[in-house]
């Protein structure tokens, strides 16, 4: 435990001194939050195509931007992490230590806990500041939300940490699915004017789902079970691939 | 030769293959409390795989492994706090600061400790502050070893320490690690460095081939397997044969002008008064004592300089 607790502790700085991480999980989603809030205003489309699901561009989008930063975390952030980690080689330096894998897995798990609050509220306030959107509807289940949905990205960001061969491909891998996401997944255009086609692919990402999971208690629509099933089932699966192919070095 | 003290570490039959390449080869050795032990041996001989296997980084084959009374694979994170470990081609992430790296691995250890000490023993107090990135490979180097001793282990493995060191920093660091075994620790040392193996080790394994080759104190390796001195002279006369007549004179060779001759014993004196009577009186006659690095060359068949 006091090893696990040091060792995230030192985590969080190294998190903190990586400038292109910064900017991906804090200025990133709060810059896009600001030009969608220009470009599409707070007010409740009126249309009848019932886009950003009847509510405002802004409300819709705050709680789509912290999954972004979640995302950044989980998927830009942490494998390239890891992957540096074991081709230079510290993790065998951990390893020789008596640092267990649970040491090195928990304390990224904390440390993503802790960025992801922090650029949450960052975000909520800049939001709330300058569109004045509206607040949570539904803490008692945006709470659980939002702690599956971190869960869930960082599982992905260590299962492509454990399973991706190198640095540069982690850089690849990593950047190309954040984009894709962010873009598909409903961080980007509002998917209901998308074609099919394009709002299949924005589904079949996970970002699409933790989006869901975090705006219906934030917009005040409930619980969706299902959603909350698929985004477990992402977050278990992507453990046991890195339970199968975590390697020291 | 009577050992006094416990073996902190045995291993017996310790066999490893890679991908049918039998990197460890039926290796047993004991390990003494207090001792530097070295592990000599070129490049693939296999030592840095047996401390892997000690440490519990790697796992054998077959064999059994005692490390402080503890199997290295069943034990392994209660033998990891015990242990300290400097891993050749390892590294920190290069944003963390040197005193935090300090601070983190000193926590994994069974009692507190004050890193302090060790920042001013390494020569690192200038860059307490300094980012591994940041550091030459010499500082790089002298913190992994710091390390290493950071969690006040009873036994520290170190592999290839003195790589990246330039010749000042290896002397500090030779009389450092002798002084952490006149403390009671026990030293693995991984080298293929002859001078850091005489220097340091009271004892050395000869690994070749993943096979153990031959274990001793270095004097002893040196009066067994390399007994013979070499006379050193120049001249320009080529009828010398008469050399090989003298008492305990084994052999000579010509290279140019300069005869090297083998032989044992008293051959020096021997050898120069023959010269005297032949009329040669060379300028440079010298005697060289074998040296470890004669043993190594026997044994293993290479240089080590490749």
């Amino acid at each position: 435990m006091k090893s696990l607790l040091k060792l995230t502790w030192v985590e969080l700085k190294l998190f903190f001194r990586e400038p292109l991480t910064l900017v991906f999980t804090f200025a990133l989603p709060v810059v896009f939050l600001l030009v969608m809030g220009g470009v599409f205003g707070n007010k409740p489309d009126t249309t009848g195509m019932h886009i950003y699901r009847g509510v405002g561009a802004v409300n819709y989008y705050n709680p789509a931007y912290i999954a972004l930063v979640l995302a950044s975390i989980g998927i830009v952030a942490m494998p390239v992490h890891l992957t540096a980690y074991r081709e230079r080689r510290v993790l065998r330096r951990f390893h020789a230590s008596s640092f267990s894998v649970w040491n090195i897995i928990g304390s990224q798990v904390l440390v993503s806990f802790f960025i992801a609050i922090l650029g949450s509220i960052l975000l909520t306030v800049v939001s709330m500041l300058v569109y004045h959107s509206e607040a949570p509807k539904m803490w008692g289940y945006l709470i659980p939300a939002f702690i599956l949905g971190t869960l869930c990205f960082t599982s992905l960001g260590v299962m492509l940490g454990a399973i991706l061969p190198n640095t540069r491909a982690a850089q690849g891998v990593g950047l190309m699915l954040f984009f894709v996401m962010m873009i598909l997944g409903g961080a980007g255009p509002p998917p209901e004017v998308m074609g099919t086609v394009m709002r299949d692919v924005g589904k079949a990402t996970p970002i699409w789902y933790v989006i869901r999971l975090l705006q219906d208690p934030w917009l005040g629509f409930g619980w969706n079970v299902i959603t909350s099933l698929i985004v477990g089932g992402i977050t278990l699966t992507a453990t046991a691939i890195t339970v199968k192919f975590f390697k020291w070095d | 030769m009577v050992m006094l003290t416990n073996p902190v570490i045995e291993v017996s039959n310790l066999c490893k293959t890679y991908k049918s390449i039998a990197a460890i080869d039926d290796v047993s050795f004991q390990v003494h409390e207090g001792e530097i032990f070295g592990l000599l041996g070129p490049n693939g001989a296999g030592k840095t795989t047996t401390v892997e296997c000690l440490q519990g980084l790697r796992r054998r084959d077959s064999g059994t492994i005692s490390v402080l009374g503890l199997d290295p694979e069943i034990d392994a994170s209660n033998l990891k706090k015990q242990i300290g470990s400097q891993l050749q081609e390892s590294a920190l992430p290069d944003r963390m600061k040197v005193w935090e790296a300090l601070a983190l691995f000193a926590s994994t250890g069974a009692v507190a400790v004050d890193w302090s000490t060790l920042i001013e023993q390494w020569g690192l107090k200038e860059k307490r502050d300094a980012a591994f990135g940041t550091l030459s490979g010499g500082q790089r180097q002298r913190l992994l070893i710091a390390l290493a001793l950071v969690n006040n282990p009873k036994v520290v493995f170190l592999d290839e320490m003195t790589t990246g060191l330039d010749p000042a920093a290896r002397r500090v660091t030779w009389d450092l690690i002798k002084a952490i075994r006149d403390r009671g620790t026990t030293v693995i040392l991984v080298t293929h460095f002859m001078d850091e193996a005489e220097n340091l080790c009271d004892r050395i394994a000869i690994m070749n081939n993943g096979k153990l080759a031959a274990m001793d104190t270095p004097q002893n390796l040196i009066n067994i397997h390399a007994n013979l001195i070499r006379v050193i002279f120049s001249t320009e006369r080529n009828d010398i044969e008469w050399l090989k007549n003298i008492p305990h004179v084994h052999d000579f060779s010509r290279h140019g002008q300069r005869i090297e001759v083998q032989g044992d014993g008293p051959v020096l004196a021997l050898v120069a008064s023959e010269l005297v009577k032949h009329g040669i009186v060379p300028l440079d006659l010298r005697k060289e004592q074998p040296s470890l690095e004669d043993v190594f060359l026997k044994i293993t068949g290479r240089s080590v300089v490749e």
